[in-house]
């Protein structure tokens, strides 16, 4: 119930935004109605990164050895699994779904709460599945392009894929909220303290960053809702 | 967006596929062949560790780049663009184009952590002259990535003329950004925002060093 009214809150919020703002458009890319708003919205979330997350990250990643690094990046991945194996049977792979499950099992107590995951070593695959996807898998288009506040890129459908996301991750449901906040913010320092090496290729690799991120974005959500093999678009 | 970072620096990684004598090479053993020299050249290279683009250029200009086809990779990400250009204007974006990936590959290769590559098998029938030859990058803590080149036969041998990591292609990614470019200023706006670019990276490389 409540995730349904959070859905409609955000397809409602997106809507209105597209509607005021699809007069700022500036490339003219049928995929990017919004253009004006999105734009202003990934200056704001790089200069949240600037100031913020970015030198905590920095700080993070001087701080803790390599190997540590990689037990919280494991540990997080883990908890992930849950909600993975969740969409694989929602999409209809049962097969997936149960590897996903025996990955959580084994790497939860053979992997010592998650922080080596032996799985992987074992055979089992690690998957990557959100509601994003699911919808897509069920044929629920796209939607139009939009940067979210803080969040980053997505398409509409993936943006209420993402509310649903937030319900089904297990960190949200811990009840003590100092700890949930906590760990949270561990994971968003951990996943950004992993990139730090990649800020600069982007930066060399772009003409225009935010055009760059968003044709790379929404290229790589085809491929993943095909699991890696979409049909091929034409030549040009 | 943060996966997208991954997969970007990994792809850049992975490019290598190096020097091979024989035209009669099959194109998914010149990919094993090239990707592991040029892993077994990363993993005892300190300075490429330690973030040198200098010599991940050489490393990218010795073994990686004659298997490229750049003149179909730039025609590829232009798009309809391309049948705009002049041949002496697609000489200049096709020697621009190689310079901008050559940049962004040695900077990927610097990023190295770890990863290894897993080479699938083959879909090739007799006679096929374009094929997709699949990789996969397993790294720890997260899901493999899939590195997939498209490659072709030319006279010379197999020529790779896209690289896509999963499932975004490092060439067509450009084509809505080049296309912006020749609507607001032509062809030659284009070779203009491209050479900016390369000159830029150029002086920022030397202020860094």
């Amino acid at each position: 119930m409540k995730t349904a009214f959070a859905m409609r809150i955000s397809v409602l919020c997106l809507a209105c935004a597209a509607a005021l703002l699809s007069g700022c458009a500036t490339s003219g890319s049928p995929k990017d109605p919004i253009e004006g708003f999105n734009r202003a919205m990934f200056s704001l979330n790089e200069g949240v990164d600037k100031v913020v997350i970015k030198p905590v990250a920095q700080g993070y990643d001087a701080v803790l050895p390599q190997p540590v690094q990689t037990g919280v990046v494991n540990v997080f991945s883990n908890v992930a699994d849950v909600p993975i194996a969740l969409n694989n049977l929602l999409q209809g792979k049962p097969g997936q779904a149960l590897s996903d499950g025996g990955r959580f099992l084994i790497n939860s107590t053979l992997g010592l709460l998650g922080i080596f995951d032996v799985a992987s070593q074992m055979g089992l695959e690690k998957h990557d599945e959100d509601f994003g996807q699911t919808f897509g898998r069920w044929g629920i288009g796209d939607g139009a392009y939009v940067v979210l506040p803080f969040f980053g890129p997505r398409t509409v459908r993936d943006s209420v894929g993402f509310v649903v996301d937030i319900y089904a991750d297990p960190l949200t449901h811990i009840e003590n909220v100092p700890a949930r906040n906590s760990l949270i913010a561990l994971r968003i320092v951990s996943a950004r303290a992993e990139l730090l090496k990649v800020d600069k290729i982007v930066e060399e690799a772009a003409l225009d960053k935010y055009s760059y991120i968003r044709d790379a974005y929404l290229q790589h959500r085809r491929s993943v809702i095909y699991d890696g093999n979409p049909p091929r678009l034409s030549d040009d | 967006m943060k996966f997208f970072f991954v997969l970007l620096a990994t792809a850049g990684l992975l490019l290598p596929l190096g020097v091979q004598a024989q035209d009669a090479t099959a194109p998914d053993a010149l990919v094993k062949t090239v990707t592991n020299e040029v892993l077994d050249i990363i993993r005892k290279d300190k300075d490429i560790q330690a973030g040198s683009t200098k010599r991940a250029i050489e490393l990218i200009e010795a073994k990686v780049l004659p298997h490229f086809n750049f003149a179909h990779m730039t025609a590829l990400a232009l798009g309809k663009e391309w049948r705009k250009a002049n041949p002496a204007q697609q000489k200049v974006l096709i020697e621009e184009f190689h310079t901008l990936l050559v940049r962004t590959y040695s900077n990927a290769l610097t990023a190295y952590k770890n990863q290894t590559v897993e080479f699938k098998p083959l879909q090739m029938q007799p006679g096929d002259t374009d094929v997709t030859v699949h990789t996969q990058i397993n790294q720890p803590g997260g899901k493999p990535l899939t590195l997939d080149y498209s490659m072709e036969k030319l006279p010379q041998g197999w020529k790779v003329y896209d690289v896509v990591v999963a499932g975004v292609s490092l060439v067509t990614n450009y084509r809505d950004s080049f296309s912006t470019e020749v609507r607001n200023g032509g062809i030659d706006g284009l070779i203009k925002t491209l050479q900016t670019k390369n000159s830029g990276a150029q002086d920022t490389a030397a202020v860094k060093k």
